[in-house]
């Protein structure tokens, strides 16, 4: 039982044509064929939000995602972020307001960010903290994501 | 068990039709295979990595365009593909289905739900499925389709147990019908759960319908407190007919707890449900009876994606 499936799909701006497996997970795919490690597992069930990339403009868990479902989508992931080694203005705010600390869970925080501003850029902490409320951080105790993510909306703002 | 839940360890071939009839025919020839319908996966891809489920077949049903809708301009009418945070876009789900509404973000996260479908967490058929008591004081009907045949079944009767339904293998689910809501009617939705993301200990949802000062019609869903969604089909008879004033909803809350057969399980106890169900249902009649005036429009809280 088992069948290689031809996938077209475009990866932070650039356009892939790959050959995966039945089994394998999107999140398989950008870490292990890709590289893109800046993707992470942690729970593999959903419940974390480390596995976070952006698909056609929504969130999903790429741990609960088949590579083959990817075939003629758009995905973002924290490396397509930074543009012409400038980083991203959640980038910026993650680190100036010290919303990392071991890192595991800022590449999905921001992406989950990245997606509520890209449709809402004015948005109120309740907002934020819904959009944020599937990735799990267990070192900073959000005070300070949330800080971020308000600054680096006022950044985008301007 | 065995359980990683870093790679699906599981081998099966993947089929990703492209049309209805293209589904329905692979369905009709796979049926006695050990062949899945895949939708966000947010179920069934937990359980391939985490339980021994022998699939062989894979269906994927979100490259089909045709079940990726929903339709307001008749009561609702909802695909089977389309995700929850769709769903909830639509202004008529909150103003007039709320109980669906709260159901819906009550359901874990923005990328669950950006993943997840109603057809999804009916063909689950976990006991504790949020919507599935919402749909279902709303009459919520299922259509569900065959290479040879077509049905639809009120979403109460699909249902046979955790897990288990009346689909057959040959049958997908093609959308979720539900009338149009009687004017003066209120609803509401209510779940307990250890965080806000978790499944539920035991849920609730309520939608009644006024006439004048009375309760004219009213109905009442659990879930997680038995084997399958039960209806309170005593305490609805016991509220119909009569103003919904404090003392008759407390006297409904005493009374409902006979109704379910709750038990104890990982997520609570069946002593804890049994508490709880009387408090919820207080809080469900009262916020859903306010919500039959329409001057008490519920204030509800943006979705996020
Ligand atoms: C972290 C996490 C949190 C969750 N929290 C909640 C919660 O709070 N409340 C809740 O109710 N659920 C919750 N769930 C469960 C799940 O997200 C929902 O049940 C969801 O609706 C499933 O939809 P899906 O499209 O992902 O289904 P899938 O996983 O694709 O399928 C689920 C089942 O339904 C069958 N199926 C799918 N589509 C059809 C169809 N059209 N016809 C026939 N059968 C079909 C599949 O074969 C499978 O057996 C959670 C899941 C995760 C991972
Ligand atoms: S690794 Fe995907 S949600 Fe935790
Ligand atoms: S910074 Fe360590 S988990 Fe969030």
């Amino acid at each position: 039982m088992d069948n290689k499936i031809n996938i077209k799909v475009n990866i932070n701006g650039d356009d892939y044509s790959l050959e995966v497996e039945p089994n394998t997970l999107l999140l398989d795919l950008l870490r292990n064929k890709l590289g893109l490690t800046g993707t992470k597992l942690a729970c593999g069930t959903g419940e974390c939000g480390a596995c976070t990339v952006i698909m056609d403009g929504l969130t999903v868990n790429s741990c609960l995602v088949l590579a083959a479902e990817v075939d003629g989508k758009n995905i973002t992931t924290i490396e397509g972020l930074s543009k012409n080694g400038e980083l991203h203005p959640l980038q910026e705010s993650f680190i100036e307001e010290g919303a990392v600390q071991c890192g595991f869970c800022t590449p999905g925080m921001i992406l989950s960010s990245k997606a509520l501003l890209d449709k809402n850029p004015n948005p109120t902490d309740e907002e934020i903290k819904i959009a944020i409320s599937g990735n799990l951080c267990r070192c900073t105790g959000y005070k300070k994501i949330l800080k971020a993510i308000r600054s680096a909306a006022q950044k985008m703002a301007c | 068990m065995h359980t990683n839940t870093r790679i699906l360890a599981n081998k099966f071939e993947y089929l990703d039709p492209k049309s209805l009839s293209e589904a329905l025919n692979i369905l009709d020839e796979y049926q006695k295979k050990n062949i899945k319908i895949l939708a966000g996966g947010t179920d069934l891809l937990v359980k391939m990595k985490t339980i021994e489920l022998n699939i062989d077949y894979l269906l994927y049903i979100k490259e089909i365009a045709e079940l990726n809708f929903i339709n307001t301009s008749n009561g609702l009418s909802i695909g089977a593909t389309i995700p929850f945070s769709h769903i909830i876009k639509e202004d008529k789900i909150k103003t007039e289905y709320t109980a669906l509404y709260e159901a819906i973000q009550a359901i874990a996260a923005p990328a669950i739900r950006n993943m997840g479908t109603v057809a999804g967490n009916i063909g689950n058929a976990s006991p504790a499925a949020d919507t599935v008591p919402a749909l279902i004081v709303f009459d919520a009907q299922v259509l569900i389709e065959s290479k040879q045949s077509k049905r639809t079944l009120f979403l109460k009767d699909l249902f046979l147990g955790p897990g288990k339904t009346v689909l057959r293998n040959d049958e997908l689910i093609t959308r979720i019908e539900v009338p149009e809501v009687k004017p003066n009617t209120g609803s509401a939705f209510i779940k307990k759960s250890r965080v806000k993301a978790d499944l539920a200990k035991i849920n609730l949802a309520v939608a009644v319908q006024r006439k004048g000062q009375n309760c004219e019609n009213c109905k009442i869903a659990f879930g997680s407190v038995a084997a399958t969604v039960v209806r309170a089909e005593n305490t609805e008879k016991l509220l119909e007919g009569k103003a919904l004033t404090e003392e008759l909803i407390s006297k409904a809350a005493q009374g409902v707890a006979d109704e379910i057969k709750p038990i104890d399980d990982i997520r609570s106890t069946a002593e804890y449900r049994i508490a709880m169900s009387r408090e919820m249902l207080q809080d469900a009649l009262s916020l859903a009876w306010a919500r039959t005036y329409s001057e008490a429009k519920p204030n509800l809280k943006g979705g996020g994606e």
